[in-house]
């Protein structure tokens, strides 16, 4: 029992917290939920440029506060997703999303993690290589070593 | 030996990429505008000292000028203040102020109390206009060609020093326009 009422004021608390957050520094509704959903995915990854890492959706500032009001006023007039993000590398260039774009450029950027991968993969393979070769010509293994027969 | 090659392989490579990184890093956060080498915004704004009177950029079509963005809110244009009445007194190329997000009477009395080193005052009280420059931060400072392209931005207070070495250079490399003012 004890538990349980625990567990309720701990989610109620959680609920609070973050209704909080979100009622102070966004307040904005839009009167489709469909919008709704993509004014608040673009508000979350897109730069807020004076506070730099933030999000637009979770800074505070005044410019975040411009620049979401023409993330919706662009959504209001029928723009696309895709339009939104231009209009804004166009003023603020690539630094403002904080998702990279895939583009050449930047080609690097997202193939870093599998040529690490590869490379990883690379000295594993050796490293177990050398261990299956190197073993049974420099010691004969232990009677003593072997799990017991 | 060829033990520590491949290591030392990786050493090297991750260095050249992290050198990389650091050396195309925004200088001291500073972004590089997308708006380089482009067409300034265009705007018909109002004019904060004449309010019959609108602050057009096809007016300024066919000079040079410093397009500053400015408030009376920030710290660094009070910084930069004397520095922009120098550019002024020195009569080589006129200063468009944007006055982003502020109060016209406030920028007014700032303006008799200071000097104006501005030939003429846009106001931006929705700050869309500064949107349109890519402004994050004032003042911020853009030099514009007598053909409307934006050759150069400065963040942060203008000083002497980025006028003589960033501004002038630029200025200069085309007498005849830059004359015309």
């Amino acid at each position: 029992m004890r538990r349980c009422v625990q567990i309720v004021l701990f989610s109620a608390c959680l609920a609070l917290a973050s209704a909080r957050v979100a009622l102070a520094v966004d307040p904005t509704e839009l009167p489709d939920p469909a919008l709704q959903a993509r004014y608040l995915a673009l508000t979350h990854e897109l730069r807020c440029m004076q506070c730099q890492n933030e999000t637009l959706a979770d800074s505070p500032v005044g410019l975040a506060a411009d620049l979401r009001r023409e993330v919706r006023d662009q959504l209001l007039a029928g723009k696309s997703d895709d339009q939104i993000r231009a209009w804004m590398t166009a003023r603020y260039g690539d630094f403002i999303l904080f998702r990279p774009r895939y583009s050449l450029r930047n080609a690097w950027l997202w193939g870093a993690p599998f040529a690490l991968l590869l490379i990883g993969a690379l000295v594993c393979w050796r490293v177990v290589r050398n261990r299956t070769t190197l073993l049974p010509g420099d010691h004969e293994p232990l009677e003593e070593d072997g799990p017991a027969r | 030996m060829t033990k520590f090659l491949l290591p030392l392989g990786i050493f090297i490579l991750l260095a050249v990429v992290l050198a990389i990184g650091i050396h195309h890093s925004p200088d001291k956060g500073i972004i590089v505008s997308p708006l380089l080498g482009k067409a300034a915004p265009a705007f018909a704004l109002p004019n904060l000292t004449d309010p019959a009177r609108e602050v057009r950029s096809a007016d300024l079509k066919g000079r040079w000028y410093l397009f500053n963005v400015w408030g009376t809110w920030c710290g660094g244009c009070r910084e930069e203040h004397e520095a922009l009445l120098q550019v002024r007194r020195a009569g080589v190329v006129p200063i468009i102020g944007l006055d982003w997000k502020d109060d016209d009477a406030q920028a007014l009395s700032w303006l008799t109390q200071l000097g104006n080193p501005y030939e003429v005052v846009a106001t931006d009280h929705s700050g869309r206009q500064a949107i349109e420059w890519g402004v994050y931060g004032a003042p911020e400072t853009f030099l514009v060609n007598p053909q409307g392209i934006v050759v150069y931005k400065h963040v942060g207070a203008l000083t002497p020093e980025v006028w003589t070495r960033e501004i002038l250079p630029r200025l200069s490399k085309v007498p005849a326009a830059a004359g015309s003012s």
